[in-house]
């Protein structure tokens, strides 16, 4: 597999295939590790880091866990940039210094930072709400890894960490969520609330009045010590069918008291997206979200979710070079992003153009 | 009005969600929008609580009578990583597992702080660790092998390297 590959997919986290995955886009698992004889990142050396690399590198193929390795340290910038956008990589293994890497699977369900802010970060990301199916997918992958490699671990204190917040589990457990008519409530600031008094924290966009801006949040634990991992996803995965319910009453709420403004917003979003010839990636995220609920309401019916995700992630600023294979400057981006948009929204009207 | 990370005109005004919960008017121009919509976009790993800020706290709490401990935290150092309490609350990261018994008073009454917790739950590694004093005497081996290198001691570093490597080999047995 080469990076090349992977525009082709819309990646796992987009699929847009899991359970109720109309508000749900996808559940996230980490878990943070470290070898047990070298420091810490910040306190390791260039050939301390290697050496880690190297052990991680071994462990990964003597696991037979079906991943492959890039190395980040050399990588393009357009390369890293693509996997932040892929949610692959983090701003900070990307922006970071000194030997580091990411191991992915085929599907991208699985990728294992190396050299980040711990020496391992494994995660798994699964479309919908599949919470249950991540952590056992990630369970399985993090035992057999540490078949071959000696972990800081204590038995009061358990996995330990670089900072503070990850020790214990070493697990953030997440969602993200689309709530487009929450978001137009004004129930969700106390919904969030009541979230951070049970140790969850939010984040994410909201729109201004009823102006529509990504209404896209994202829901995990703060806390990783003194309660096993089941527990911590139980939490978690306990509030997650309430949101689920008000989101879908809302979006109900407003069909019928709002519909006319409802179908003039996301029939004016769908017609920029078409006929567009200059557009930023913020832009397009912003419409793309509106068509996105506008298809879960049955206002638009010849586009569907998993249509629009792939849109999402293709009109990123690095998938876009990728495509057209050459660095762009930003205004030379929107140009082609708008044309890449009326191209693909007719085509997926349309069917492709026959020969 | 002016963006509030430049001095170009605002265009957009973005309500999001700050580390207490509380909601947040974000004014930001064309540029600074995007970038900050695409930093929000990202996979969220960062802990919301602010460990060097907490730690922080947390010394200035102790009162006038820990003026005297205080300072003896500030000095306190890992042998293995040269990690100091005083580096560790400007930065909010430490320097390597052994830090966890160094400073293991301070990181106490942090962790209840963070976690409400202060004992381990949860999964454990299923391979039998090392002992700890052999990964410590593993990270001390790997400073040695630095030193000599960086001193151009080539004799001295062939005999740390295979110290390093008989240690190492240990691994298997459990
Ligand atoms: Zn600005
Ligand atoms: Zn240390």
């Amino acid at each position: 597999m080469t990076l090349d590959e992977l525009p082709r997919s819309p990646g796992e986290w987009l699929k847009g295939n899991g359970p109720e995955s109309d508000i749900v886009i996808c559940s996230r698992i980490r878990l943070a590790r470290n070898l047990a004889d070298f420091p810490f990142i910040s306190k390791a050396s260039r050939s301390e880091k290697s050496e880690i690399v190297t052990q991680i590198r071994e462990s990964i193929s003597e696991s037979n866990s079906k991943l492959n390795y890039f190395d980040v340290e050399r990588m393009s910038e357009l390369d890293r940039q693509f996997l932040v956008e892929r949610h692959l990589i983090s701003r900070e293994l990307k922006e970071g210094e000194g030997p580091r890497g990411v191991a992915l699977n085929d599907d991208e369900s699985a990728s294992i930072m190396v050299n980040e802010e711990d020496h391992l970060r494994v995660q798994v990301m699964r479309s919908g709400f599949a919470l249950l199916q991540a952590w056992e997918q990630i369970d399985d992958l993090d035992n057999r890894l540490e078949e071959h490699l000696d972990i800081a671990f204590s038995q009061e204190l358990g996995y330990l960490s670089a900072c503070p917040t990850n020790v214990g589990t070493g697990i953030r457990v997440g969602v993200m969520l689309h709530l487009p008519a929450l978001g137009q409530t004004n129930h969700l600031d106390k919904f969030f609330r009541a979230l951070q008094k049970i140790n969850l924290s939010v984040r994410g966009l909201h729109g201004e009045g009823t102006q529509p801006y990504g209404d896209f949040y994202q829901i995990s634990n703060q806390q990783t010590l003194g309660k096993s991992e089941p527990e911590l996803i139980k939490s978690l995965s306990d509030v997650i069918p309430q949101l689920i319910e008000y989101e879908r009453k809302a979006r109900q709420t407003l069909l019928t008291e709002r519909r006319q403004v409802l179908h003039d917003q996301v029939s004016r979003a769908y017609g920029v997206l078409k006929t567009a010839h200059t557009i930023s990636s913020e832009e397009t995220m912003l419409l793309l979200s509106s068509v996105r609920m506008g298809i879960n309401l049955g206002l638009i019916d010849d586009l569907e979710i998993a249509q629009v995700n792939e849109l999402f992630i293709n009109t990123q600023p690095a998938h876009l070079q990728k495509i057209h294979g050459q660095t762009l400057a930003v205004d030379e981006r929107n140009v082609l992003r708008a044309s890449f948009l009326r191209k693909r929204l007719t085509e997926m009207r349309d069917g492709p153009p026959s020969e | 009005m002016k963006c509030e990370r430049c001095s170009k005109p605002v265009t957009h005004h973005i309500t999001d969600i700050d580390k207490n919960g509380d909601w947040q008017e974000h004014h930001l121009c064309h540029d600074h929008a995007q970038t900050f919509l695409e930093e929000s976009n990202e996979i969220d790993d960062k802990p919301k609580k602010d460990v060097s800020e907490l730690a922080k706290a947390f010394i200035s709490q102790s009162g006038k009578s820990a003026v005297a401990s205080e300072s003896a935290t500030e000095k306190r150092i890992c042998p293995l990583c040269k990690m100091t309490f005083q580096e560790f609350r400007n930065t909010g990261r430490l320097g390597c597992p052994n830090d966890y018994v160094i400073f293991r008073e301070e990181l106490m009454p942090l962790l209840e702080n963070i976690h409400d917790e202060t004992r381990h739950c949860g999964k454990t590694p299923h391979r039998a660790p090392r002992d700890t004093q052999t990964q410590t005497s593993l990270i001390q081996l790997r400073n040695d092998l630095k030193k000599s290198i960086a001193a151009e001691d080539y004799e001295l570093a062939a005999r740390v390297r295979d110290q390093i490597k008989e240690l190492e080999s240990r691994k298997s047995v459990s």
